[in-house]
């Protein structure tokens, strides 16, 4: 698999040229089509884009460690004039009239955007199966998921055709696919990286992140998208840094956080076993491994499905057939308009969180619900801060176990929601995570581990899981 | 009048205004191509913010301190949701609804006073002022196949005022809405011009045995768009609340429309139909934290208000309590008033002529006073001619008259018109000499003591003089004249 770096290096010794790197990704996609990770292909504007990056560097104008990189974006990013999906037919014919800030900022530090990955409609699922325009498929086992909702950047990425990508991670939509398929992937501290021009799913739990195939890559899409923007109030002013310089520092004398809930009963016994002996390892080079306790993470899932459901059933209000995507053919009714459209447009997974969510709104509910999740939500927060004040990073599963088998999700929803076990509980309380391998199941199958931040301390984060990586390579 | 005691209560929806739009920076201009001003946010776009316009919150902030409220420094953002085809998100972002924990408006607890018709002054209570914003617009008469949808009014920024239910008449009420009509100009928040909607008022009113009885079920009459129609609404529904609780049944809570035509309120939903709107807080925005430093410095700036305008003319002016009050009803009379005051050798007689003339030709300009030709310090400078009497009170309606039409300055058109009072005795003499050798006989009676005939001789000389002459001294020499 390439890197960000090496291809970087390659283009700056005129080893290759943006064009050859542009064509050989799209050489790849077309090679690795059945797995479905694109909804959307831009090879003409990939072949210009690339052309003008070749002119930069010609010129001694190149502006960066992304300049004519290949990358690929979720499909529920907005590019301008591009279609933008959300893997929904509801959205099949429609062209964005904006493009999203994080895109539009990875696009002026020069990366050439490929295409648009398929996921979950609307970012609903952690299988990728619940996109309009099929499944995707995981490279690594054709009969396992590849996780999601944002499988399609991680297939692209595993497979070759692209370096790096961004996803969004609501509940563990980056690091679940991340883990995989064996590649890394990251979620910043809510409010690091703008959502402006992300179809939202759950806004308050919703955050675009990179994949990459090593941790600095990650730090470099991550340094190039990230900061604060007049278009998205819930950014944060804090200045953002070029997260890739401060990788190097290693754990010596870093305490270790590990939540005793999350190693018990759950989780897969080669799983932990694998991430026991890295944790091992990273003691050996000087880490302090601590037992820390998160009392109340036994009720984060529960609180994330009616936290998440009853913004997106707000937020997927506006699909209503009226201004924009699909109209059910044939209605003369105003409600007949909204409720075709809307039970045409919609897959079922998508209609269930809206019904749900509905619910967990309606008088008479709220506050058995939404209020306690909200309860709920603040009390993890609060353990992930009491936790931090014993020590600098936590470590964790991100799966607690192999990738699902392909159409459990349809089968047995509860199953699929159970694997976000240990991912939600940092959107909850807006912590920044990165996944990335430590070794495989017997299966194997790459077993990940997660690393958990203090919040808007990505740097730390980021070294901690660069150390982590050079001891298993 | 009815035997039962009305609670009332109103909201008051009145558009700020900005510039701009309340969460994107589309310009507000409601009566222009349709959907000329639009973008990603108003349009409810996929994946497209809300960002707060700080000048809305500005505006709120300055008519929460001109209504006693005190300002939440930690407002909230809250989603009503309902789907309407004139809603593009499927939701309106507002300041209110959910639990009391989600219920941060930026202003609440204020006040107000109105005086009544007794003189006495009564003071009601601000619940609560939020922001929110509007919905579009749509057209059903472009075409008989469908609808169209105009998103130029989408998200232009809303003020809601809830009052305490403290009003006990619908007269009362008027007197209420007219105040936060005037403090609306006053604050320069608002155009709060309720012909053309950017000022709606819905009441709230129930009927209650006795003045200290619980209050009783009340309906909400919406989207009364005059003072008239305002009085007449809540006139119309306590009659009607009469009738059902004099026949022994119970008054059932709903919301109501007023029918003009038929002086009606009809009802358009009962409680069972009421929406569950599903108000939680809105995750696309922070929280609306505000800097105590701006509240102190809108403090500051807050523009002098309409009652204490009305004391200084009183005070500084020298006019009457019920003038001060006429010519403060509105804000540009007032300053219209206030400019020409400040140049004026007698503002009681300048009261006099802004209430009596210039307002009443105002009426009839399309619109008002901002049509008026005269210059506020011309009407001061035409009081000035009468007072050192360089012309007559009856010669100054003329010249009124052509400053009226032309805006020309009061000195300009005696001038011009030659209209400048005699005050040379002579000149004045030799006129009254022709009168009385034409009318010898007359004259010759009013000599004798028939003194009724001295308005005669008056008024011919005036007549002569065409008005110039000084009426006093055309006196004092008939008189002297009868005497020789």
């Amino acid at each position: 698999m390439f890197s960000i770096q090496d291809l970087q290096k390659k283009l700056l010794s005129n080893e290759t040229s943006s064009k050859s790197l542009i064509e050989a990704s799209l050489t790849q996609i077309e090679k690795t089509k059945s797995l479905n990770a694109f909804i959307s292909v831009l090879s003409k504007q990939a072949l210009e884009d690339a052309e003008a990056a070749d002119k930069r560097r010609a010129a001694g104008k190149s502006i960066g460690p992304l300049d004519g990189i290949p990358v690929a974006i979720k499909d529920n990013l907005c590019l301008e004039n591009t279609r933008t999906t959300a893997a929904s037919k509801i959205l099949e014919n429609f062209n964005a009239p904006y493009t999203a800030t994080a895109v539009q900022r990875l696009k002026d530090a020069g990366a050439i955007i490929v295409g648009k990955t398929n996921m979950d409609e609307f970012a609903m699922g952690s299988s990728s199966e619940s996109s309009y325009f099929g499944a995707v498929k995981n490279p690594l086992d054709e009969s396992k998921v590849p996780g999601g909702s944002s499988g399609g950047s991680a297939v692209a990425v595993a497979s070759g055709c692209v370096p790096g990508a961004l996803g969004s991670d609501t509940g563990g939509s980056i690091r679940q696919p991340a883990a995989c398929t064996g590649i890394v992937g990251m979620k910043p501290t809510y409010g690091r990286v703008s959502r402006y021009g992300l179809i939202a799913y759950a806004s308050s739990l919703d955050q675009i992140g990179p994949f990459g195939t090593n941790v600095k890559d990650c730090a470099t899409i991550l340094s190039a998208i990230c900061g604060e923007d007049s278009h998205d109030n819930t950014t944060s002013a804090r200045p953002c840094e070029d997260f890739s310089k401060k990788l190097g520092e290693g754990v010596q004398g870093k305490v270790i956080g590990i939540p005793k809930e999350y190693f018990a009963e759950g989780l897969e016994a080669s799983c932990k076993a694998t991430i026991e002996k890295t944790l091992a390892q990273l003691e050996k080079e000087g880490a302090i491994l601590k037992e820390i306790s998160l009392p109340h993470i036994s009720y984060a899932v529960s609180s994330y499905y009616i936290i998440a459901t009853a913004e997106a059933s707000s937020n997927l209000s506006r699909f209503d057939g009226v201004r924009y995507g699909y109209r059910a053919p044939d209605v003369h009714k105003l409600f007949d308009l909204y409720a075709k459209s809307r039970s045409e447009g919609f897959g079922k997974e998508v209609q269930r969180r809206i019904l749900l969510g509905s619910y967990v709104l309606s008088s008479g509910f709220y506050d058995a619900y939404y209020v306690q999740a909200q309860k709920v939500r603040r009390l993890i927060t609060d353990d992930f801060k009491k936790a931090f004040e014993s020590c600098d990073v936590i470590a964790s599963p991100t799966m607690p176990g192999d990738p699902l088998a392909c159409g459990t999700s349809s089968s047995d929803p509860m199953a699929m929601y159970l694997s976000d076990i240990y991912t939600v509980s940092l959107n909850l309380s807006g912590l920044p995570g990165i996944t990335l391998p430590c070794g495989s199941s017997e299966n194997k199958i790459p077993v990940s581990i997660q690393w958990i931040g203090k919040p808007f301390e990505e740097s730390a984060l980021l070294s901690v899981a660069q150390a982590t990586e050079q001891l298993v390579k | 009048m009815s035997k039962y005691y009305p609670v009332i209560g109103l909201e008051i929806h009145c558009q700020l205004a900005t510039r701009t739009k309340m969460f994107c920076s589309c310009e507000v201009e409601v009566n222009t191509t349709p959907n000329k001003h639009v973008c990603p946010v108003c349009l409810g776009m996929p994946g497209a913010m809300p960002v707060p316009n700080k000048k809305a919150v500005e505006y709120a902030i300055r008519l929460g301190l001109a209504l006693n409220c005190e300002i939440d420094l930690n407002a909230m953002w809250t989603r009503k949701n309902y789907f309407y085809p004139d809603l593009p998100k499927g939701y309106q972002i507002t300041q209110t609804g959910g639990l009391p924990v989600y219920d941060h408006p930026i202003c609440k607890n204020g006040w107000l006073e109105v005086t009544l018709d007794d003189g006495s002054v009564k003071r009601v209570g601000i619940t609560r002022i939020h922001m929110e914003e509007d919905a579009g617009k749509l057209v059903h008469d472009l075409s008989p196949e469908g609808s169209h949808f105009d998103a130029n009014r989408c998200g232009t920024p809303l003020c809601e005022i809830v009052t305490e239910p403290d009003i006990r008449s619908p007269q009362e009420a008027v007197l209420v809405l007219q105040k936060i009509k005037q403090i609306l100009e006053y604050t320069e928040v608002s155009n709060a011009n309720m012909e053309n909607g950017n000022m709606r008022c819905d009441g709230n009113i129930s009927l209650r045995e006795s003045e200290d009885a619980p209050f009783g079920t009340r309906a909400e009459i919406k989207n009364l768009n005059s003072f008239t129609n305002l009085e007449k609404a809540l006139e119309a529904e306590i009659l009607l609340q009469t009738l059902t609780l004099d026949a022994n049944k119970e008054v059932e809570q709903c919301t109501k429309r007023f029918d003009v035509n038929n002086n009606k309120t009809i009802v358009i939903r009962s409680k069972e139909d009421a929406h569950d709107y599903k108000y939680f807080p809105e995750p696309d925005m922070v929280r609306l934290v505000t800097d105590p430093k701006f509240v102190e410095s809108i403090k500051n700036s807050l523009p002098e208000l309409p009652d204490a305008r009305r004391e200084r003319f009183v005070n500084d002016y020298q006019i009457t309590a019920y003038d001060a009050q006429v010519l403060t009803m509105e804000r540009d009379v007032s300053v219209w008033f206030d400019t020409a005051a400040k140049q004026c050798k007698n503002p009681k007689i300048l009261a006099n002529w802004v209430i009596s003339e210039l307002l009443r030709e105002v009426k009839d300009l399309e619109n008002g006073l901002s049509d008026v030709k005269i210059m506020p310090e011309h009407l001061a400078a035409l009081v000035n001619l009468i007072e050192d009497n360089t012309i007559s009170g009856k010669i100054a309606k003329q010249v009124f008259a052509d400053m009226f039409a032309t805006g020309k300055a009061p000195d300009v058109i005696v001038k011009e018109k030659g209209l400048v009072q005699i005050t040379d005795i002579s000149a004045i003499e030799s006129i009254v000499s022709e009168v009385v050798q034409a009318n010898q006989g007359q004259f010759d009676e009013f000599k004798a003591g028939k003194v009724a005939l001295k308005g005669f001789f008056v008024g011919q000389v005036m007549k002569k003089s065409g008005g110039k002459a000084n009426p006093g001294l055309v006196n004092q020499i008939l008189d002297k004249m009868a005497a020789q």
